[in-house]
């Protein structure tokens, strides 16, 4: 298993055992997962990559608790989330959970400081300033706080998105393609600011991409296909990611 | 394309039918409205024509002073007896029969009068021999036979428990009668004579309890064969005296359901105007339910421009989807019509308003009133989203996040609301200052305050915003995330939220304006019964309007302790060629009624002798008549009465005039008047107001039941019940605008949910809760509701104070309490128009939620 620096055995935040997940019945079924397990340490970042179709945004959202799996269980923080009910799973994504997303789903009417503390305004929290500054100046929009999503740019959306993932210092931080929806250049930055959080808060990260460079920053990569891992790197160059993609294909 | 257009309303099939709500409520209520009114119309028709049946023509008691049958209460006057044996000596009579018809009322078995619904307590006299002339017959039992006995009408019976072999009491001109029930009788045709009651009498009974010795009151006659109604009347009229007349049957029919109908038309109308204020509440709902449609079509409407279609195209496939909704809705309102009709029935007896039915008549009319209105109200509505539809360019199809381009007319800025709310305001000033007819004055208001209402509904979008500010702010305080993001949505499209508001803002302001102009009212009538009620007891009758016998009267001046009594004769009469109120008073009226005199001071009344007369100063101004002057007064039966004047009053503002326009005395009204009655006795006793002197009172009415004893904050209260009645008669019916109103909300709420889907996903992910969605979007709605009342209270407030300064007769007064109320109203209607929305909200997959687009 993973070792911290020091040498000391790191938590696991994230494990799941034997996950599947069916879609529709009998003749019609099809099974995006096929028995997946997985454990993830803090402080890793996990990026899942895979042809369409491999299951990764399934694992996903079953690791999330967005979807119930078919069998198999999910553990966050030591806690069994298969079985929670809407309102436990509701208090699991304030504790434990945060998520980018492809479209940056901000609130329109809100400032990005609005939008980037929403979390927490939500839970009925408030923000430690500190922390709050330190990720504005970290994702450069100390300037822009009281911008709203219309007068931003996609990357500083994003960058705002990312923020507010960040404001609750969750146990594990799903990004589902968060350059998906971005030019190379501005995802070069939310790629840097990814491996910058995870090397520097010690954030635990699961990033579904299908962006080799995207990969290439996390410590493992997990290589799906047909709903099973069939691969794991840890630290490898995009063009040993796009090597293993080619002899997925 | 028409097919594109249809096959999308099919796919939008639940936001098709919440569209189609607003203009279902409207359009039944019309097609009710003429239901319940056609139903009643041809009811009395049904009566008046099997009264006639087999009547070739018929005599009546003709009063001197016209307005028969306009007034319920006023029984022409009968005429003398003789007439029958020279109307059955005419060659081409077959059978004549003379008869005597009156008010007389029932006591129930609780001791007090039956009454339901001011309608009619009908007495007949019946003749053995004469029953072709009868409309009547028997349900049970026999007709009455001698002096004891009485027949009622079945549905009273049944209604009270009354059995044939029962005593009744019965209230003719004294104090109640004991009768046995001989029979009961019924009306063939009729379904219900409503709240009316009937007895019938042998003639002679009729004739001494009626005090009618020697009269009928009409006498009905049947024509030999060969023998046209026309002739028979002509060969009639030579006989008859100055206080009978003669009409046919069949006139006469058409005359009683002519005056009924005159009744009826006002009733109609008046219930229509709700309908219409629910349809033009539906039209603002309907047209901002087509704006946010259309709005998230936008895509969908590009990509059809890009196929080729053209703006002609796609106006006319948002019109055709309009047509289609509309049609449907007039449709279906239209059947809910019938329910509503028998609804709107129970309604108005369950506020007094009790009249009788016959089986429903669904009239072509109703049909194409109902269908053309609905449709073409809905069609009108639609007209500027579609107009707006038709420019949104097809490079939209492939734009993310593309939006309609702003109307026509939004570089003109507020100017054009603007103009609106100036051009309603200064109509209706010019409606409440400026001095024309009462009709024009309030057309001017009314037209005044439609404009007023489309130009707040314009000016709305630009005040969300800032009152947001305001009204949000409980949310935002005491919300907590929901709250604050509630407020936050309610602004984000300020023209969709102003418009949502601006539906329930008209039929609050209709509901503020009646509550405060009926506070007006009635402060104006406390203030004046405040001044003129110095007695220490008031007797009118149960239903506190009805004049009643004046033997109740003179039960009181035995009483001991009984200082005062004396009562207000009520009649008309006619005087410089119109119509007037005339009252009797009795020498020491001042002593329980204070009148401001003008001339003539305070011993004017006892002054009146034989030949005296008292107006009030705007008769004496009308009439150019002073102390001295003569009037010639011409009464019912027929007689002139030249008077002088002696005394001239101000009545106070707003409330009744204490002697109607013109007063003589009682003992000269009591010999002019047959059947004299009060409408209102003054009592006072020794020591005022006593529980002693009050049981000795009510003891001495003991054989009135239709008597009712009270003091002065009681009469007040009283007097004010039929206002109050009238009051929540008004506010049940516009709430009906404000029910179509919350369906706005709903549907606007139901729209942005579909439209946020994304965003409520994102937020369930960054960890809210359901319960916290859910109050999310019902502090939205609240604040949607809360803005509806701060645009539609102020309003009715300013319609209430023009309306009150033209009509004269209210004291501007702002029931609090009442507003509050409203208030309170609108917030749990907010909340009410939010669960199902609210719900649809919560209950969103996360996961799926997230990945809409």
């Amino acid at each position: 298993m993973t070792a911290a620096p020091d040498g000391h055995p790191r938590e696991i935040v994230v494990a799941a055992s034997d996950l599947t997940r069916r879609y529709g019945e009998e003749a019609t079924a099809v099974d995006a997962l096929r028995g997946v397990s997985l454990q993830v340490a803090a402080g890793d970042l996990v990026a899942v990559m895979g042809p369409s179709g491999s299951g990764k945004s399934t694992l996903m959202h079953a690791l999330a608790g967005l979807d119930q799996p078919t069998s198999g269980s999910v553990q966050i923080a030591g806690a069994e989330i298969t079985h929670m009910d809407d309102a436990e799973l509701t208090q699991l994504r304030r504790d434990h959970i945060g998520f980018v997303f492809q479209f940056f789903n901000l609130l329109p009417m809100l400032t990005a400081e609005e939008n980037i503390v929403l979390p927490l305004t939500i839970a009925g929290e408030h923000a430690d300033r500190e922390w709050l500054d330190e990720l504005l100046s970290r994702t450069g929009l100390g300037a822009r706080r009281s911008h709203r999503p219309a007068e931003l740019s996609g990357g500083e959306q994003q960058r705002v998105a990312l923020a507010r993932a960040l404001v609750t210092r969750p146990t594990i931080l799903f990004a589902d393609e968060p350059t998906g929806n971005l030019d190379s250049k501005t995802s070069a930055e939310i790629l840097e600011l990814l491996r910058l959080s995870a090397r520097q808060y010690g954030q635990t990260i699961v990033m579904v991409t299908h962006d080799a460079r995207g990969a290439a920053i996390a410590n493992r990569i997990l290589f799906l296909a047909d709903g099973l891992i069939v691969n794991e790197l840890s630290g490898a160059t995009p063009t040993q990611v796009l090597e293993v993609m080619g002899s997925l294909q | 394309m028409a097919a594109v257009a249809l096959k999308g309303l099919l796919r939008r099939k639940a936001r098709a039918v919440l569209t189609a709500i607003a203009i279902v409520l409207g359009v039944a209520m019309v097609s009710g409205t003429y239901i319940l009114t056609d139903t009643i119309k041809s009811a009395f028709s049904t009566v008046f024509t099997s009264v006639y049946k087999n009547t070739d023509a018929v005599i009546t008691g003709r009063s001197a002073i016209g307005g028969e049958g306009n007034e319920e209460r006023q029984v022409p006057p009968s005429f003398p007896a003789p007439l029958l044996a020279q109307v059955r000596a005419l060659p081409d009579v077959a059978q004549a029969s003379g008869g005597i018809s009156d008010r007389a009322q029932l006591v129930g078995r609780n001791g007090k009068v039956i009454s339901r619904g001011g309608a009619p307590a009908l007495a007949f006299s019946y003749q053995p021999g004469a029953e072709r002339f009868n409309p009547l017959s028997l349900a049970s039992g026999n007709w009455p036979s001698n002096s004891k006995q009485v027949a009622i009408d079945a549905s009273t019976a049944s209604k009270e428990g009354f059995k044939v072999g029962q005593p009744i009491g019965v209230v003719a001109r004294g104090p109640a009668q004991r009768f046995t029930i001989s029979g009961t009788v019924k009306f063939g045709g009729v379904s219900s004579l409503g709240g009316a009651t009937m007895s019938v009498f042998t003639l002679p009974t009729a004739e001494q309890i009626f005090d009618k010795q020697g009269r009928f009151d009409s006498i009905q006659i049947a024509a030999k064969p060969g023998v046209s109604p026309q002739q028979l009347v002509a060969q009639i009229r030579p006989l008859l005296p100055p206080s009978a007349q003669v009409r046919t049957g069949q006139a006469q029919a058409q005359k009683s359901t002519d005056n009924t109908n005159g009744f009826l038309n006002i009733f109609k109308d008046f219930l229509l105007a709700f309908g219409g204020v629910a349809l033009f509440v539906g039209s603002f709902v309907i047209a901002n339910t087509l704006s946010i449609t259309i709005a998230q079509r936008t895509r969908e409407l590009a990509t059809l421009r890009t196929l080729g279609a053209t703006r002609r195209q796609v106006l006319r496939s948002v019109l055709l989807e309009a047509f289609v909704i509309g049609l449907l809705a007039s449709i279906v309102g239209l059947f809910l019509g019938l329910g509503l009709a028998k609804g709107l029935n129970s309604l108005l007896v369950s506020f007094g308003i009790d009249l009788p039915q016959a089986s429903t008549v669904f009239a072509t009319r109703t049909v194409i009133v109902s269908l053309l209105v609905g449709v073409v109200i809905t069609m009108l509505a639609a007209l500027r989203p579609a107009l707006r539809s038709t420019r949104v360019p097809p490079i939209a199809a492939v734009r993310e996040g593309a939006v309609l381009p702003p109307g026509r007319f939004a570089r003109l800025g507020a100017y054009p609301a603007l103009t609106t709310v100036l051009a309603g305001l200064a109509l209706m000033v010019v409606g409440a200052l400026v001095s024309l007819s009462t009709g024009t004055r309030l057309l001017a208001i009314g037209v005044g305050a439609v404009a007023l209402l489309v130009g707040v509904a314009m000016l709305a979008p630009r005040l969300v915003p800032p009152l947001v500010r305001v009204l949000g702010w409980p949310a935002r305080r005491f919300g907590a995330a929901a709250g604050s993001l509630a407020s936050a949505n309610s602004t984000r499209n300020p023209a969709r939220t102003a418009s949502t508001a601006s539906a329930l803002m008209i039929g609050l302001a209709l509901v503020t304006f009646v509550g405060v102009l009926a506070a007006g009212l009635r402060t104006r009538f406390e203030r004046s019964v405040n001044e003129i009620f110095v007695a220490n007891y008031a007797l009118t009758a149960s239903n506190n309007f009805s004049p009643i016998s004046i033997a109740s009267a003179k039960a009181l001046a035995t009483v001991p302790g009984v200082e005062v009594v004396t009562g207000v004769r009520a009649g008309t009469g006619r005087a410089f060629g119109s119509r007037l109120n005339v009252t009797g008073v009795s020498p020491d009226v001042n002593r329980v009624i204070h009148t401001k005199w003008l001339a003539g001071g305070s011993q004017a009344p006892a002054s009146l002798g034989e030949d005296g007369a008292i107006v009030t100063k705007s008769y004496a101004k009308e009439n150019h008549l002073r102390v001295g002057s003569p009037v010639s007064l011409e009464v019912p039966n027929g007689q002139r009465v030249a008077l002088a004047v002696r005394g001239i009053y101000e009545p106070p503002k707003g409330g009744a005039t204490q002697f109607g326009d013109l007063a003589i005395s009682t003992a000269r009204f009591d010999g002019l008047y047959s059947n004299p009655q009060n409408v209102y006795t003054f009592i006072d006793t020794q020591g005022g107001v006593t529980p002693a002197n009050t049981r000795a009172l009510q003891t001495a009415l003991a054989g009135f039941p239709d008597a009712k004893l009270q003091t002065k904050a009681q009469f007040k209260k009283n007097q004010l019940e039929g206002l109050n009645l009238l009051l929540n008669l008004l506010y049940v019916l516009l709430s009906l605008s404000i029910v179509v109103s919350l369906f706005g909300i709903v549907n606007t709420l139901v729209l942005t949910v579909f439209e946020r889907t994304r965003e409520l996903g994102m937020l369930r992910a960054v960890g809210m809760a359901r319960r916290q969605v859910r109050r999310m979007i019902r502090y939205e709605s609240v604040i949607t509701a809360l803005l509806g009342a701060a645009f539609g209270i102020p309003l009715g407030i300013v319609l209430a104070l023009l309306v009150g300064v033209a009509i004269k007769y209210a004291v501007f007064t702002v029931p609090v309490g009442t507003l509050v109320v409203f208030v309170i109203a609108a917030v749990i209607a907010g909340m009410i128009a939010a669960i199902f929305p609210a719900r649809r909200a919560a209950r969103l997959n996360v996961l799926e939620a997230l990945q809409y687009e």
